[in-house]
């Protein structure tokens, strides 16, 4: 009989909160105790609220510990917890969670597994299935696929993706390019990093199915340079893939190549915006470029290139292994799969929920969330990173869809959900997006560049001196400048957490004394 | 910069190809080697790459990660961002700016970098710092001490 697992998750957050020493206390104490067991790294299931989320085999699926320190370990030996022993970290089966039992996982099915650098058990889990399945098909065939699924970009913008293969297949070029942007900037976001770090041949998986359907045979990640773990993971995971036949220079014995290079950012936010991307792949300054031509007619080096968020990509494996429909059926009107909500912030039960399109923000910050971790009511939701709207806890019925956050003034963007509790300073926030904007701007567009330095300036001299003396005009005036004489979001929804903190807290924006940050 | 230094250029440069696309990976070699790029390392980065040294500098002033001054021997990157201000990131910074006897960018006590980031990606258990590219999230005024003490014991 093999020892029994003791599966501690590698994931960066998990290691964040110590997981390192709890697997570390777990082969230490299994030792002294002459216990024989096998200690599988396994990446996270994205209930960060409960990591580091140890679990063991059980009869009936794998029990769940939770949230475990290195100085619980000899408690849980003592208990018995390899046989199910009691413990008051103790959850039960992990898939009875009912935070995970109620979340709907596609993308995320294989999240928190085993171990995400392992071939055998990423075969074993359904891996490559969709891979091969697209190389048995037309590049046409394969495009209709995505298309028929109603997948849209995750990135922010939520282009339909086919839209975009379909024009770098039909742009004639000796050689094409997938570039997977990885830059995720967006606070409050770490969807793509759980995938690079926790199912990165998934990824993998689909830029070569996006390669063998556009007719390209490199592709290159951009990481940001913030998350040294994700590139280190998928660094091996491509030596890995390639070992065994994925990737390199006969694709699954098809006799067509895809080479995979990861790239690292640099610490600018602009990068993200895929032109910018694009420039900074070519070595330069990030500026974002005017488009036409769009990446996709004339991109890396003016070839054809697809370029795609981390979970777009993600998700394409999915929907060629069990077909369109099992990603279309899911959502709601033309917000079509599941969405990688990703909650954050002053929460109790923070974490990444997948579930179909239309979950209500309520059921996310309440539902899910628990409410504030510092147990005050909640004051404001931000949706959709640092350009993404405020929300007011009177609107948290808000159905979470491409068009109803469109439709309330927002953006759903990548997905990420902040909370704050009552304590929140509304016209800090505002200050903060301004400055944001200031720092992060690639200098392009003139309102964006020199409008943001002033738009700090005003809102320093609203919490000073007070709205009147004509500065909220002027605010507004600066606002819809922005908003239309930028290139890209940056400049062009920087207005959106500034208006909207202004029009749900008007009481936050008045005299305070300090002025600047903090 | 010292003859060690521009020997560590050199090498990074052997192993790059000669090509204005390698700028970045080069910058962050140079970077891992030396803790920062030297201004003067411009000229010979610009001359392996095809670029001029005007262009390597405007590259490497464009990307915050990137420093071109000397600093200290551990960076402690602090999280800044909403998902982290909405868990105390505030009272962190000023605890570890009062801490290190340093603003955000600068050196401080014991020859530790105090940067700012814009998320960290464990933004749900703020706050987060990044220190000397290990992760530590739910990070109170205590623990950041506790982590401070621990690099003091390492060279
Ligand atoms: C300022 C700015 C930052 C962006 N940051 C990101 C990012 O970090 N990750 C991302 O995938 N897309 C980002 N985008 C969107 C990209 O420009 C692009 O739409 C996306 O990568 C396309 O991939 P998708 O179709 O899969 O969404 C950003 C856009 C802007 C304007
Ligand atoms: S809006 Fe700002 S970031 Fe975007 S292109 Fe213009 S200057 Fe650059």
């Amino acid at each position: 009989m093999t020892a029994p697992a003791v599966y501690v998750p590698a994931d960066s957050t998990a290691l964040a909160l110590g997981a390192d020493a709890v697997a570390a206390a777990v082969a230490a104490e299994s030792a002294r105790r002459g216990v024989a067991v096998r200690v599988v790294r396994n990446s996270s299931r994205g209930a960060f609220w409960l990591e580091p989320l140890v679990e063991v085999d059980g009869p009936s699926g794998r029990l769940a510990f939770g949230a475990v320190s290195a100085a619980d370990v000899p408690g849980l030996f003592e208990a018995g917890f390899l046989a199910g022993g009691k413990h008051r970290l103790a959850l039960g089966p992990v898939t009875a969670i009912p935070w995970l039992a109620r979340q709907d996982r596609l993308v995320f099915a294989r999240a928190g597994l085993d171990d995400p650098l392992s071939p055998e058990a990423y075969l074993a889990a359904g891996g490559t299935a969709g891979l091969r399945r697209a190389l048995a098909l037309p590049p046409a065939a394969v495009v209709s696929q995505i298309a028929d699924a109603g997948l849209r970009g995750r990135g922010g913008a939520a282009f339909p993706a086919a839209v975009k293969w379909r024009t770098v297949l039909e742009t004639p070029a000796a050689r094409k390019v997938v570039v997977c942007n990885a830059d995720e900037g967006d606070s409050g976001t770490f969807a793509d990093r759980m995938v690079m770090e926790g199912d990165p041949f998934a990824l993998l998986e689909g830029m070569a199915i996006a390669g063998t359907a556009v007719g390209a045979e490199r592709g290159i990640v951009y990481v940001r340079a913030e998350y040294p773990q994700a590139r280190a993971a998928l660094l091996r995971a491509v030596e890995i893939a390639t070992a065994q036949g994925w990737l390199g220079g006969d694709v699954l014995g098809s006799g067509r190549a895809f080479r995979v290079d990861i790239f690292q950012g640099a610490g600018a936010y602009v990068c993200g915006e895929e032109t910018a991307l694009l420039e900074s792949l070519e070595g330069k300054r990030g500026m974002v470029r005017a488009k036409p031509p769009v990446p996709a007619v004339a991109g890396l080096h003016g070839l054809p290139t697809l370029v795609h968020n981390v979970l777009t990509l993600a998700t394409v494996p999915a929907i060629l292994a069990h077909g369109p429909e099992a990603h279309g059926r899911r959502g709601t009107g033309r917000s079509r799969g599941t969405q990688a909500f990703q909650l954050a912030g002053n929460v109790r039960r923070g974490g990444l929920v997948e579930a179909p399109f239309g979950l209500s923000l309520r059921e996310l910050v309440e539902g899910f969330g628990g409410g504030t971790e510092s147990g005050r009511p909640i004051r404001a939701v931000q949706v959709g990173g640092p350009l993404g709207s405020w929300f007011p806890a009177s609107q948290l019925d808000l159905p979470l869809d491409y068009e109803s956050v469109a439709a309330a003034g927002g953006a759903l963007g990548h997905g990420g959900v902040v909370v704050f509790d009552d304590t929140v300073d509304m016209a800090r926030m505002a200050r903060h997006a301004m400055a944001f904007c200031a720092r992060e701007s690639c200098g392009k567009c003139t309102p964006c560049r020199i409008g943001s330095t002033r738009g700090v300036e005003l809102l320093d001299a609203i919490r000073r001196e007070g709205p009147g003396g004509g500065r909220m005009e002027l605010l507004r005036d600066l606002c819809a400048t922005l908003a239309g004489a930028s290139l890209c979001a940056l400049g062009g929804m920087t207005p959106g957490p500034v208006l909207s903190a202004l029009q749900h807290f008007p009481e936050d924006f008045g005299p305070r004394g300090a002025g600047g940050e903090p | 910069m010292t003859d060690a230094a521009a020997a560590a250029v050199e090498a990074v440069l052997a192993r790059a190809a000669p090509e204005p696309a390698s700028l970045l990976p080069v910058l962050h070699a140079v970077q891992e080697a030396l803790g920062h790029v030297p201004p003067e390392a411009a000229g010979a980065i610009g001359h392996r790459l095809g670029l001029s040294a005007a262009e390597v500098h405007g590259v490497v002033s464009f990307y915050h990660w990137f420093r071109t001054r000397p600093g200290g021997r551990h960076t402690v990157r602090l999280c800044r961002a909403e998902a982290c201000q909405a868990r105390g990131a505030g009272t962190l910074q000023a605890h570890a700016e009062r801490r290190l006897g340093c603003g955000l960018s600068g050196t401080g006590a014991g020859g530790v970098n105090l940067e700012p980031a814009d998320c960290l990606g464990h933004c749900a258990c703020g706050p987060s710092v990044l220190v000397d590219g290990q992760p530590h999230a739910r990070v109170t005024p205590e623990r950041l001490d506790a982590i401070l003490a621990a690099l003091e014991e390492k060279p």
